[in-house]
């Protein structure tokens, strides 16, 4: 696709090397132009749209903080008595999506609309400055979180979104990586086409709040997926269809020291109770989802 | 067509009229029986919209905000602890410019808990960029429906606005009511013309994030729709005038305020009170007289300036304080009056959470402002301080 075409269009304020800008582009290659963005506040929101500025090519909405899935409800509901025919895409931040909108996105799965509802996942509230979300990793350091004395991060894992979303009853549950591109794309084309809500938890690597540098998003990105920490899978009525399969998987160690993130695991020295726990996480997700290829 | 109503359902034939295509509302006391009724004809096909059950007021309104932002006509309606959990979205509706039409069924906020009538709940969100319409009985309650929608989706508003009424005393009070065919409300109400919506064949970004560069002219752009809502309000309500009868071309209304030496004013359901009780006074030989407020936002200044310029004692009855400062509408008609009058205006707040006004109760009210005693709480019941 030339740059004309984009649909997610150069320009925008994101950082260089920002995981959720790449995601959004991917994404609109998924949804097509046939398509109406709902948007929560936050780094995207924020990177994306200045007045009078607008990196998106599709029409765009931004409300408030806690309500994209329920203003794409009403949109939703809104074109349907209207007769039209659009696709209604939620694009939001994981602060938005596991914390403060969990009361819209639980209410709009239950009540059965046709939208997909797409989260990337940063893994933190980047846009007020990293602190923890719901889906910030177990020892990540956040602003909220701080590595102490008496502290080593993040004290709780991930919590886990797809489950949640799965028991609402929703017919695809997806999660992707930026970090495998036409991935991603068909997982979106695949949602366009499935009726009722559906989810997709994009992995977005953030340079700036995991504290790497810009041209290794990608990198990051694949490490996650090969270490086990973050896992593609689709699930289709609730049934688990298809894992990305690793071969040998690498130990999170991997990943972890790499980012400024977890750097208080590895000095002043290594502290391996904590990363220990850590690849259990990693062995634990590799159990549930069969993801070692044997 | 004279019928016999409850005020709720009077409200929601009212709105059934006004041919919403999407109703997103969350059921709350007293609001809850009009909400009923647009369900049921909505399940009878009496009513072509979609309604949303949502999970909450706040959703309710953020969905009624997205389908007014992909084109549609939209309705919702709350009151109290359900207004305040909008609080957010109602900033937002407003800042997007979202016509859009919601009934406040008007009670007390908590704590402590209380169903009951006053009107802290809207008065509290005057500052969001709604307009704000109090009726003073079911009949007013229905006609201001038809008139806010005319008034909210005209392209020099383009402003939601919020029609209150008093819970119980209004909600849950039969009245005949005169409503309005529904031809006769589609030639007074056209279909909604919206301007800038989400569509994918025309895209363009709504609710984007603006800096100090450009915040403060949006803001200008609100309060400029809001005052030409003065002129567009008055316009829509003579034309409603001449359609049913019924003239709403005021935004206050004066009764017998000519030769008055003491005005009263309020709003809502305790104007009707006050008719009989000046009536009463008038009959005594007190030059007395009442000035019912229609609109509260847009607050008509100017003609409460004239209608109040020969009048020496003002005594406003405001059913919510600005704890910490006064009632709001006393501080709105010392603002209108300042300057040019010299009468002296002073505040009464009465019937919070629902305690009955009866006509001794403006005599007393009179009294006192007679006496220049006023800017206090009316009645206290000080043997339970
Ligand atoms: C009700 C409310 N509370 C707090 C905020 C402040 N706030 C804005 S964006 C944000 C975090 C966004 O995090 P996320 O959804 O993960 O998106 P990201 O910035 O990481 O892209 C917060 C806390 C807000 N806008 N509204
Ligand atoms: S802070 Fe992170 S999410 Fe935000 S623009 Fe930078 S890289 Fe992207």
């Amino acid at each position: 696709m030339d740059q004309e075409s984009e649909l997610f269009q150069c320009g925008h304020r994101a950082c260089g090397g920002c995981g959720p800008a790449l995601a959004a582009k991917l994404i609109l290659k998924g949804t097509g132009p046939n398509t109406i963005v709902v948007a929560s506040t936050g780094c995207m929101e924020v990177f994306s749209t200045p007045y009078p500025e607008t990196a998106w090519g599709v029409p765009w909405i931004h409300s408030l903080f806690e309500n994209a899935a329920a203003v794409a409800s009403g949109i939703e509901s809104s074109l349907k008595k209207q007769g039209r025919d659009e696709n209604v895409v939620c694009i939001c931040g994981d602060g938005a999506t596991f914390d403060i909108g969990m009361l819209c996105i639980s209410g709009a799965f239950e009540r059965g609309h046709d939208i997909t509802y797409i989260c990337y996942d940063n893994e933190a509230y980047m846009n007020t400055g990293i602190q923890r979300s719901g889906a910030t990793p177990y020892d990540a350091n956040t602003t909220t979180t701080p590595v102490g004395k008496c502290s080593t991060g993040n004290p709780r894992p991930k919590k886990d979104l797809p489950a949640i979303l799965n028991s609402h009853g929703a017919s695809y549950v997806a999660t992707a990586s930026m970090a495998y591109p036409n991935d991603l794309i068909r997982k979106v084309k695949r949602a366009m086409e499935i009726h009722g809500p559906n989810y997709i938890q994009v992995h977005t690597p953030c340079c700036t709040g995991w504290g790497f540098d810009g041209s290794q998003t990608m990198n990051i990105g694949r490490l996650a997926v090969e270490t086990g920490l973050w896992v593609n899978y689709e699930m289709v009525n609730g049934e688990l269809e298809h894992v990305r399969k690793v071969g040998s998987r690498k130990s999170v160690d991997e990943y972890l020291q790499v980012q400024k993130r977890f750097r208080h695991l590895f000095r002043p020295k290594k502290n391996e109770e904590e990363i220990a726990k850590i690849q259990a996480i990693a062995d634990h997700n590799a159990e549930v989802f069969g993801v070692d290829r044997k | 067509m004279m019928e016999i109503l409850e005020g709720s359902h009077a409200v929601a034939e009212a709105v059934k009229r006004c041919r919403p295509q999407v109703i997103a509302a969350y059921p709350i006391t007293p609001q809850t029986h009009i909400v009923e009724a647009l369900a049921s004809m909505v399940a009878d096909c009496d009513l072509d919209a979609d309604y949303i059950c949502v999970e909450s007021e706040f959703s309710a309104l953020s969905a009624c905000l997205g389908a007014s932002a992909a084109g549609s006509r939209v309705y919702s309606a709350t009151t109290s602890q359900g207004l305040a959990l909008m609080f957010e979205v109602c900033f937002n509706v407003a800042g997007m410019r979202q016509p859009i039409v919601m009934t406040i069924a008007n009670r007390a906020m908590g704590a402590p808990l209380n169903i009951w009538n006053d009107q802290q709940d809207s008065i509290s969100l005057r500052d969001a960029g709604w307009m704000q319409f109090y009726a003073e009985d079911n009949q007013e309650a229905n006609d201001l429906h038809y008139i806010a929608y005319k008034v909210a989706e005209n392209h020099d508003v383009l402003l939601p606005a919020m029609v209150c009424f008093d819970g119980f005393i209004l909600t849950h009070t039969y009245e005949p009511v005169d409503i309005p065919t529904q031809e006769e409300v589609d030639a007074f109400l056209p279909a909604y013309q919206p301007v800038n919506i989400l569509d994918a064949k025309n895209p363009m970004s709504l609710g984007m994030y603006a800096t100090p560069e450009y915040y403060t002219e949006f803001r200008y752009e609100i309060e400029e729709a809001m005052k030409r809502a003065r002129k567009v309000f008055a316009e829509v309500g003579a034309e409603f005038g001449e359609t049913f009868g019924r003239d709403y071309s005021g935004l206050i209304e004066g009764y017998r305020l000519e030769d008055a030496d003491v005005a009263l004013v309020a709003m809502g359901s305790i104007c009707g009170t006050v008719k009989d009780a000046v009536d009463e006074m008038r009959e005594d030989g007190k030059k007395v007289g009442l000035l019912k407020i229609r609109s509260f936002r847009p607050f008509p200044s100017e003609e409460v300036k004239a209608a109040l310029a020969g009048v020496s004692t003002v005594a406003v009855l405001d059913k919510n304080i600005s704890i910490g400062q006064k009632g709001a509408v006393a501080l709105e008609v010392r603002d209108a009056l300042y300057g040019s009058s010299g009468a002296e205006v002073l505040d009464y707040i009465i019937a919070l959470g629902g305690r009955d006004v009866r006509k001794r109760d403006i005599r007393a009210v009179v009294d006192l402002a007679e006496k220049g005693i006023g800017d206090q709480f009316y009645g206290l019941r000080t043997e339970v301080l």
